[in-house]
């Protein structure tokens, strides 16, 4: 049961981008057009679940027995960096038709904030669902936790661009041309999911 | 250029939010008020100052091809002191802020400018260009908060003007994109009328 309130909480109530605000580059950035936000919401959602999984063994297996708990920061974004080049690597190997998909859009995540946000949030916040204790997520609870917001990140990705797709073709304001109209679209967005808050 | 220059510059003509459109993320959420925008400011600029500082005093030994990591690994360095030094002095703050401290790793205006400028320029002139980004940065994020905040919650800096509750939405997330969106716009009308 909590798993599914984890799942519809991560993806609507506290949608990554449009509530918490993670990952605004890539969502201003390639979201002009559907195909290529498709392409990086996939190696995002990809790229999030693996590193979640990483840091949190990283953190529970590593960092709290040697007591440096402060490295965090600095050990999470060197692991998010080599994980990232290590995936590009495999991919090229391993299915180059998937590489062809992702490729380009493999380094840009490493500086993607909801990969390392993601993964700080799952070791360093308590969560609590349905009425229940307050807790620490383990090992399970936080992959599914990554796996659903990354799933979230890819819905609002992927509305997002339909959205601005439509709006190309509309006659603009020569002032609100390019991010400006884009922010008002996300605003708009993001009011539509404020509708699913109370949901959890 | 000069030093003046160097700084001024991040006001408007480089200004990183509302003419290079970057660091988007804190941009948007740190800025429900003018003071915690401003906080998140400052604390950018005490990251931009040291981190540019100290790259451009190690890039010539630093081998070109994995002179990123590097950075990376620098900058971590110095949002890590950050912690320490907010959780000592200001734990209000750094409370409220919250994940948006450790994520100064991954903004881009950081990173951007060890690339762009530290590491082909002087200690000297990269902490005055980190001073003068990191001012405009200041400078958009406490003026994004203090239209939201007067517009959402009717007060300034804390001091409470109007009473009642406000336009509550502008205290949350579809505000903050609608807001950087008109100041955008006015920004790039102002702007445009001083090159003609």
């Amino acid at each position: 049961m909590e798993y599914i309130l984890i799942i519809i909480s991560a993806i609507f109530v506290n949608n990554i981008l449009l509530s918490q605000f993670m990952g605004i580059c890539p969502f201003l950035g390639v979201s002009n057009k559907l195909s290529t936000a498709v392409g990086m919401s996939g190696a995002v959602c990809f790229v999030i679940t693996l590193a979640t999984l990483v840091t949190y063994l990283f953190q529970y297996y590593v960092l709290v027995p040697l007591g440096i708990e402060f490295m965090q920061t600095i050990a999470f974004i060197l692991i998010i960096a080599a994980l990232v080049q290590m995936v590009e690597i495999v991919l090229k190997k391993v299915s180059p038709s998937l590489y062809q998909a992702l490729g380009i859009f493999l380094p840009l995540i490493t500086t993607n904030c909801a990969v390392l946000g993601v993964a700080l949030m799952v070791v360093t916040k308590e969560f609590s669902y349905g009425g229940g204790e307050p807790h620490f997520f383990n090992l399970g609870e936080s992959v599914v936790f990554a796996f659903a917001t990354s799933l979230g990140f890819g819905l609002a990705m992927i509305l997002f661009a339909g959205l601005r797709e439509q709006i190309a073709l509309n006659k603009v304001p020569e002032a609100f041309k390019g991010i400006p109209i884009a922010l008002v679209t996300a605003s708009i967005l993001a009011m539509a999911f404020m509708g699913f808050s109370g949901l959890v | 250029m000069g030093k003046i220059q160097l700084i001024t510059k991040g006001f408007v003509k480089e200004n990183p939010t509302f003419s290079l459109l970057l660091g988007m993320c804190p941009t948007l959420a740190t800025t429900t008020s003018a003071i915690n925008g401003m906080s998140m400011g400052l604390a950018t600029l005490f990251v931009l100052v040291l981190s540019n500082m100290a790259i451009s005093a190690t890039a010539p030994y630093i081998p070109d091809k994995v002179r990123i990591p590097a950075y990376i690994v620098i900058i971590a360095a110095f949002v890590t002191i950050l912690q320490f030094v907010m959780q000592a002095f200001t734990p209000d703050i750094y409370e409220t802020l919250g994940l948006f401290i450790p994520l100064i790793v991954v903004n881009c205006i950081v990173l951007g400018r060890a690339e762009a400028f530290a590491n082909k320029n002087s200690v000297v002139d990269s902490a005055c260009d980190g001073l003068g980004i990191g001012i405009g940065f200041t400078f958009a994020l406490t003026l994004l908060g203090l239209v939201r905040e007067i517009l959402g919650s009717g007060s300034a800096f804390g001091w409470k003007f109007i009473g009642g509750d406000g336009i509550l939405v502008f205290v949350l997330a579809p505000g903050a994109f609608m807001a950087l969106a008109y100041l955008i716009v006015l920004f790039k009308k102002v702007t445009a009328k001083k090159g003609e």
